[in-house]
């Protein structure tokens, strides 16, 4: 029972990174391979650490396993936020798709501090062209 | 069919075309970010290597060496955001 478990979970977690390695090679856009790989390759890795888990059926493993997912979940979006950031700052090109920057003109150059919106919050903004 | 059997002729062969599709991205990338975010795939999905091959070889250790990979990701990544934000 336990083993067909741990062969479910490992097929799913194996089609999620699969899927997210597959969007690193084919999004069009640092972004988007961003999204693809943080979200995609979060989730398989800890559908396959929970097969793990399921699998020795044993009080340390189980708690590494676990303890190494919250761990991934906790710290895969602080390392995209950074690396996201940083690479705005670089000036990486977006995709030529792209219908609203809202970043665009908010930052300073100079001190990469963030300026909050001119227009009131309850107003609808229209949507701006890419840069 | 045992599950160590299924792990190493199935699941091991396609983690492993993705580490070639993300190697490929390393190699190709145009910007250093897009680097990063290859490099940082590779480390995750080596994660889910080794808990795939810890389940292949019942040996529960090997989980250890995950936790320490994913530590030694989340380090190696801060670091190249700090150092491309610096070179700004």
């Amino acid at each position: 029972m336990a083993t067909i478990v741990s062969a479910i979970l490992i097929v799913i977690g194996a089609l999620f990174m699969f899927v997210a390695a597959l969007g690193v090679l084919r999004m069009p856009d640092l972004f988007l391979r961003m999204s693809a790989t943080t979200k995609a390759a979060t989730l398989g890795v800890g559908f396959i650490l929970l097969a793990a888990a399921v699998y020795f059926n044993d009080f340390g493993t189980t708690t590494r396993a676990l303890a190494t997912i919250i761990f991934l979940l906790i710290t895969a979006p602080v390392a995209a936020h950074m690396i996201g950031r940083a690479a705005y700052f670089n000036g990486v090109p977006l995709w030529e798709g792209t219908l609203v920057d809202e970043l665009q003109g908010r930052y300073d150059e100079r001190t990469h501090i963030l300026e909050s919106a001119e227009e009131s919050p309850g107003s609808k903004t229209e949507p701006q062209t890419s840069r | 069919m045992s599950l160590a059997e299924f792990g190493t002729t199935i699941i091991l062969p396609f983690l492993s075309l993705a580490i070639v599709m993300a190697f490929i991205r390393l190699m190709r990338g145009p910007s250093l970010p897009d680097r990063v975010v290859a490099l940082d795939l590779i480390t995750t999905l080596g994660i889910g290597v080794i808990g795939v091959y810890a389940i292949a070889t019942n040996q529960p250790v090997l989980l250890d060496v995950a936790v320490v990979l994913a530590l030694t990701a989340f380090l190696g990544a801060v670091a190249f955001a700090y150092y491309m934000e610096r070179r700004v």
